[in-house]
């Protein structure tokens, strides 16, 4: 086994939602200001625990978002920390205005929280499918947004968003993926996680993405290509120090998501590197499209979001870099 | 901690306040020539009853407002009312009146609390969200077993917003007795009179159909009617509804030209219009900002 990958073995396999299920059971245990917030998707946010346990702090609020979302505000306004759950795109979308004025304009300690981000939500289609959530969220003023990377990483998230004060947006998914990250892998709110160091190209990347990272920079090692892979979890605020670091050593870059290369952590990418490092980027996410029905692992292929289209993009840079 | 002025102004003195008050807001409409002085001279007698008689409030103003009562306006626009009562009030001084939309103030065109205002717990402006949250408070209240109460003041036309509807069966389903909304009944909004641009039928019945008590107050702007609403409104609290007092107002009351009309939703008076206005608001005792 070669070195990334034997550096991330692979521990389980769960999805990023049942590890925010089960950190919010945990929450409620320590933290009596917890409180949870759904809209008739209990079991789809893995909450089914947090109800049973805490059924005093766990709100149902019907197929109604957007009150949802003002009921949030108004607990938090009391001392509370609600955190407000439902699929991505009800969570952001079909919320933006509350979510603005009542939340992030407000700046009320409330927590987002969304399952069934982006294409691996699979056969429901693109009418969940929210490929845009990140940009709508990253351009409220105040406003954390978080994209996690696996079911440990989603629990260590959530437990940080406890005690982090302020307005904040977590995304994570729906399909069974591999564990990677240990359990006790430090998270930082606002720190990047740099899990493999390279020279030749940095993968920077978010969510379902990292382990595909992972794997594609395993295949460029093979081909003799050196591979940084830097876990961006935290979009907003982006932790500009590290990608300087790692741009100052490899001068070029793929980033990789799981939402539309517009106004996600690729334009974030790009904006930061054109005003401070000039390089070559390449984007590897869903091109100005909406997407469709489909397995998770269909989709990842159609719109080109796997390893290999990772290793592709990181040829294609560095050819660039090299001109 | 300071408590309240609830009950400490005799009936003279809350008219003589009323007055002050409407003053206040063509003083600062006309000042900033902007702003929404129609729905903000309706809404007096309701502010005045709230702040200087039913509200329970400590100073120093927090956020979180433990073992006191809350209020949230959702309709953001007729922030002057408010503002003006809160100086009133003694949340912050008279003369940061004057502030009212300019530039680097406090006082926003729409509440918000991005500028720690005293008194002000979340931002409205865009319709329909302040129930919602007064329910969450109303919730947190429940919560933490406080006997206090959550009122909130929304426009009529601002009822065309469905999450008002998510909300009142929300505050309905869990049974929210602790929260008082009143719906400012002036039948007008922008474009023209409520029915007619989008009419509402029956708001007693749809209320009530929601799972609501609902008590009708006809007279808006009478002090003493509108503190017997509130007075009415308390005294249903602890019985398994949520409260709503559909309190019928005039637009522009107090100033004759304003009165009942849509025109002066968000219309400010130019000089002429301001004098004819303060001819027309006169007491024995007021003192302006």
């Amino acid at each position: 086994m070669s070195s990334i990958l034997g550096k991330f073995p692979v521990l389980g396999n769960k999805d990023t939602r049942s590890g925010f299920g089960a950190a919010m059971t945990r929450l409620g245990q320590q933290n009596p200001a917890v409180i949870a917030l759904c809209a008739d998707l209990t079991g789809s946010l893995k909450l089914n625990d947090f109800e049973k346990q805490f059924p005093d702090r766990f709100i149902q609020c019907g197929i109604s978002e957007a009150n949802m979302i003002g009921l949030a505000a108004g607990l938090a306004t009391a001392g509370h920390i609600p955190f407000a759950t439902t699929f991505a795109n009800f969570a952001t979308g079909r919320v933006y205005d509350q979510i603005r004025q009542s939340v992030a304009y407000s700046y009320k300690n409330v927590k987002i929280c969304a399952s069934h981000a982006g294409l691996t939500l699979g056969e429901d289609g693109a009418t969940h499918q929210i490929l845009e959530d990140l940009g709508l969220m990253r351009m409220l003023p105040g406003m954390t947004v978080i994209n996690t990377a696996d079911y440990n990483q989603t629990y260590a998230a959530t437990l940080a968003l406890a005690s982090h004060h302020g307005p904040a947006y977590l995304r994570f998914g729906r399909p069974v993926l591999p564990i990677f990250l240990a359990e006790d892998r430090p998270f930082i709110i606002g720190k990047a996680d740099l899990l493999h160091q390279g020279t030749d190209v940095t993968l920077v990347c978010t969510g379902h993405l990292v382990w595909e990272c992972i794997q594609a920079a395993e295949q460029l090692e093979a081909a003799g290509i050196s591979a940084e892979v830097l876990n961006i979890h935290t979009i907003k605020p982006l932790d500009e120090a590290a990608l300087g670091a790692s741009l100052s050593k490899t001068r070029c870059a793929v980033v990789a998501e799981e939402h539309q290369i517009n106004g996600g952590l690729g334009d974030l990418v790009a904006h930061w590197v054109a005003q401070n490092t000039p390089a070559p980027l390449e984007f590897v996410g869903v091109k100005d499209s909406f997407g469709e029905s489909g397995t998770p692992d269909q989709l990842m292929v159609k719109y080109g979001l796997k390893a290999t289209n990772v290793v592709a993009a990181a040829q294609r840079v560095l050819k660039r870099k090299q001109a | 901690m300071q408590t309240s002025l609830s009950n400490t102004l005799s009936a003279s003195q809350l008219a003589d306040l009323s007055t002050q008050i409407r003053r206040d807001i063509v003083r600062m409409v006309h000042g900033v020539q902007s702003g929404h002085p129609g729905g903000s001279l309706g809404c007096v007698e309701f502010f005045v009853n709230l702040y200087f008689r039913h509200l329970h409030y400590t100073f120093p103003f927090t956020q979180e407002g433990h073992n006191e009562d809350m209020f949230f306006l959702s309709n953001g626009h007729i922030s002057p009312v408010w503002y003006s009562t809160l100086a009133r009030a003694g949340f912050f001084d008279m003369a940061e009146l004057a502030t009212f939309r300019k530039i680097n103030g406090r006082l926003q065109g729409h509440p918000t609390t991005h500028d720690h205002l005293p008194g002000i717990r979340i931002a409205s402006g865009s319709l329909g969200q302040g129930v919602s949250v007064a329910a969450g408070a109303a919730v947190a209240k429940k919560l933490a077993k406080e006997e206090a109460t959550v009122y909130v003041l929304t426009g009529d036309g601002e009822l065309q917003e469905g999450q008002i509807w998510e909300a009142a069966i929300f505050a309905a389903h869990r049974k929210l007795d602790n929260l008082i909304v009143t719906v400012d009944a002036n039948g007008q909004q922008i474009d023209g009179p409520v029915a007619t641009i989008m009419g509402l039928a029956s708001l007693q019945a749809k209320w009530e159909a929601f799972g609501w008590r609902v008590l009708v107050c006809t007279q808006g702007n009478d002090l003493e009617a509108v503190n017997q609403a509130f007075i009415t409104a308390k005294s249903y609290k602890g019985q398994g509804k949520p409260i709503l007092i559909l309190m019928h107002t005039t637009m522009g009351a107090g100033v004759d030209f304003m009165m009942g009309s849509h025109k002066w939703h968000g219309v400010a008076p130019n000089n002429e219009q301001l004098q004819a206005a303060l001819d027309q608001l006169t007491s024995q005792h007021y003192t302006d900002y």
